[in-house]
């Protein structure tokens, strides 16, 4: 299978639904001629592949963008387009909470938004806090709104390609921090879609159950091995993938399983989606529970600049490996 | 040049409008009728019907909190309109949306919402759909005065401009954004001419006369087909009323709501048809009769409804 790196995969993704369908088309600040311009980049050579009208540079102005987006859609458009980081959701909200996430349902189900925003979000960069803030959860928290978190190129893929073909406004984060990593991606030859609302189950195990996505995932991973080969614990790894909506059923089932959950996410602790996957569990899985939940995520603070206090709100294996060992009782 | 037989359809649009209006005041005063806000553009339907007719059925319209004159002039059927205002399960949109966002895609009526401001990046959306599919569609927004200050405008009509999208800009300055007059909230005293700073054509319109709405719409809609980009009208007219109906208006010096009732647009297009000998007062008479009886209809219509089952909410989130 081909190794491509995130940026690569999402390209891959981008070029097969522009190919498929021509009411998909890409906009955003940019997406075609790029001061970034890197071949790693998920729009790179794209406004030559195709042309100025399906690939759209767009002034700095991100409410028209969405907005552009969302009136293009109820004309039976797909559009496709970026908001550049995370934070910048924040000026594009009014287009995607208000309209994008609630015509539909205002419509009496008469008009759909078949959209999609992409947005780079992850915990690395040293971009600073204006450029860097998981806000996942705010998306999750408006009814009318897919959100897409993948982990792994292969995943990135297939759920792109599902994204733009879903009738359903979607927001597709890209964690920038997994950008240059490779992986294995099916290519053209097979139709890789990877289904919206299904969870990953990354590694087997017994002992306790890690929920995360983006990369995180990772590092969950990489803690797992560690708490197999050094203290004979098997952790399972799951990936969610997407978070809304969320795979309750992988989510139990793992939990029922192994009795401990710890959740890791890079965004902020307080009002972040861990606390949802810690209530779903607490409220619907409590007797199967051995120990307490655990919530491994980056500290309430702004992401700082220097790479010694970035590094310190992060969670990293070994923070996850310490929460595992609070509920195994190896301390 | 705009025919006869087009002057009577204005007068005949502006009629069903006001007519549906004054039976909103009468039903939220009576109370128990209307559940919500009442919102209404009396006063203003010489913007609503003298844009609305002035486009071909394919023409998309997004709307604003203001709605129902733009709704019914587009063509939106009474019944269902008055049925969703009133929350019922036969309304345009199922009861979900209630008087504030009616949308009615059957007219290309694409969008209403009440975010000040928040349809004007989606006309940009609509539009650029057009050119992209390549269709001979023109799409209308209409907002107030007060959405001029958002910053969504100034995104939108940047945007369109660069892009030289088919969309009218329509600002009805009805002189009253929420309870600031136009000169607390703008120095600027026509908003049309902000169109300059985006490279785009920019008119001010006597929006009280229908005729000349009519026109500028027509002119506009041209110039959008031939590529020649947006276009931004403002139409110079007054709210009537308050903000809402639970509003009691009194900062609207009552002086200045009296001068404007004089000139009423529908009095003024009335007065005008039967000067020219377009009308006889018969004629007119059975028009008054027309729009009171589709009004009455329509709240027959909504009133023998049935409400929604309430499990009916989880519906529409998705689509399948």
């Amino acid at each position: 299978m081909q190794q491509l790196t995130f940026g690569e995969a999402v390209r891959q993704a981008l070029v097969e639904e522009m190919r498929r369908d021509p009411a998909v088309f890409l906009a955003g600040e940019g997406v075609g001629v790029s001061i970034h311009d890197n071949p790693k980049a998920p729009t790179y050579g794209l406004l030559q592949m195709f042309s100025p009208e399906r690939v759209k540079d767009t002034p700095v102005s991100e409410a028209a963008i969405a907005g552009l987006a969302v009136g293009a859609a109820v004309m039976g458009l797909r559009p496709v387009v970026e908001i550049m980081f995370s934070p910048f959701l924040t000026i594009a909200s009014d287009q995607i909470v208000n309209h994008a996430a609630k015509l539909r349902y205002l419509s009496g189900g008469k008009s759909r938004f078949p959209l999609v925003v992409r947005v780079k979000a992850g915990s690395g960069a040293g971009a600073g806090c204006q450029h860097i803030h998981n806000l996942e959860a705010w998306m999750a928290h408006c009814p009318g709104l897919k959100v897409v978190f993948p982990s792994t190129p292969g995943d990135a893929k297939g759920l792109l390609k599902t994204a733009i073909r879903d009738d359903n406004p979607v927001i597709f984060f890209e964690d920038m921090v997994l950008g240059l990593v490779p992986g294995p991606v099916p290519g053209e030859e097979v139709e890789h879609l990877v289904p919206i609302g299904k969870a990953d189950v990354k590694r087997l195990g017994r002992d306790v159950t890690i929920v995360a996505w983006g990369r995180p995932v990772l590092e969950a991973l990489k803690a797992a091995e560690q708490l197999a080969a050094e203290n004979g614990v098997e952790a399972e790894v799951l990936d969610l993938r997407t978070l809304a909506p969320l795979d309750r059923d992988a989510l139990l089932r793992s939990v029922r399983k192994t009795g401990r959950l710890v959740v890791v996410h890079d965004a902020n602790k307080t009002g972040g989606f861990g606390a949802e996957i810690a209530a779903t569990v607490a409220e619907e899985a409590f007797p199967s529970l051995k120990a307490p939940i655990r919530r491994v995520a980056a500290l309430d603070i702004p992401v700082p600049f220097s790479p010694p206090l970035a590094q310190y709100g992060i969670p990293d294996a070994a923070r996850i490996i310490t929460a595992v060992k609070e509920l195994v009782n190896l301390h | 040049m705009i025919t006869s037989t087009k002057k009577i359809d204005l007068l005949e649009s502006m009629l069903l409008v006001r007519r549906f209006e004054e039976k909103l005041t009468e039903m939220s005063r009576a109370g128990e009728r209307i559940a919500g806000m009442v919102i209404l553009c009396t006063g203003q339907e010489a913007v609503a019907a003298g844009v609305c007719r002035a486009l071909e059925p394919e023409d998309v319209i997004i709307s604003n909190h203001r709605s129902h004159g733009h709704l019914l002039a587009k063509g939106a059927p009474p019944g269902p309109v008055m049925a969703e205002i009133l929350g019922r399960r036969t309304g345009c949109n199922k009861g979900k949306s209630g008087t504030l966002h009616i949308a009615v895609p059957e007219v290309n009526a694409l969008c209403t919402t009440t975010v000040v401001g928040g349809g004007i990046p989606i006309a940009v959306g609509t539009a650029f759909a057009a050119q992209y599919q390549r269709r001979p569609v023109v799409t209308t927004c209409f907002f107030g005065d007060g959405a001029a200050d958002e910053g969504s405008f100034h995104e939108a009509l940047n945007l369109a401009a660069l892009w030289h999208l088919p969309v009218i800009f329509v600002c009805e300055n009805n002189a009253w954004a929420g309870a600031q007059r136009h000169e607390e909230h703008t120095l600027v005293q026509d908003i049309a001419t902000r169109a300059l700073g985006y490279g785009m054509t920019g008119h001010v319109v006597d929006g009280n006369d229908a005729v000349a709405v009519y026109e500028a719409t027509r002119e506009a809609r041209r110039r959008c087909l031939e590529g020649k980009g947006p276009v931004l009208l403002e139409m110079k007219t007054y709210r009537w009323r308050g903000h809402s109906e639970f509003d009691r208006q009194l900062y609207q010096p009552k002086e200045e709501i009296a001068a404007w009732m004089e000139r009423c647009p529908i009095k003024l297009l009335q007065e005008a048809l039967l000067a020219e000998g377009v009308l006889t007062y018969a004629v007119v008479a059975e028009m008054e009769d027309r729009a009171r009886r589709t009004v009455e209809e329509a709240v027959a219509f909504a009133m023998n409804s049935p409400w929604p089952e309430p499990e009916e909410a989880l519906e529409n989130v998705f689509c399948d």
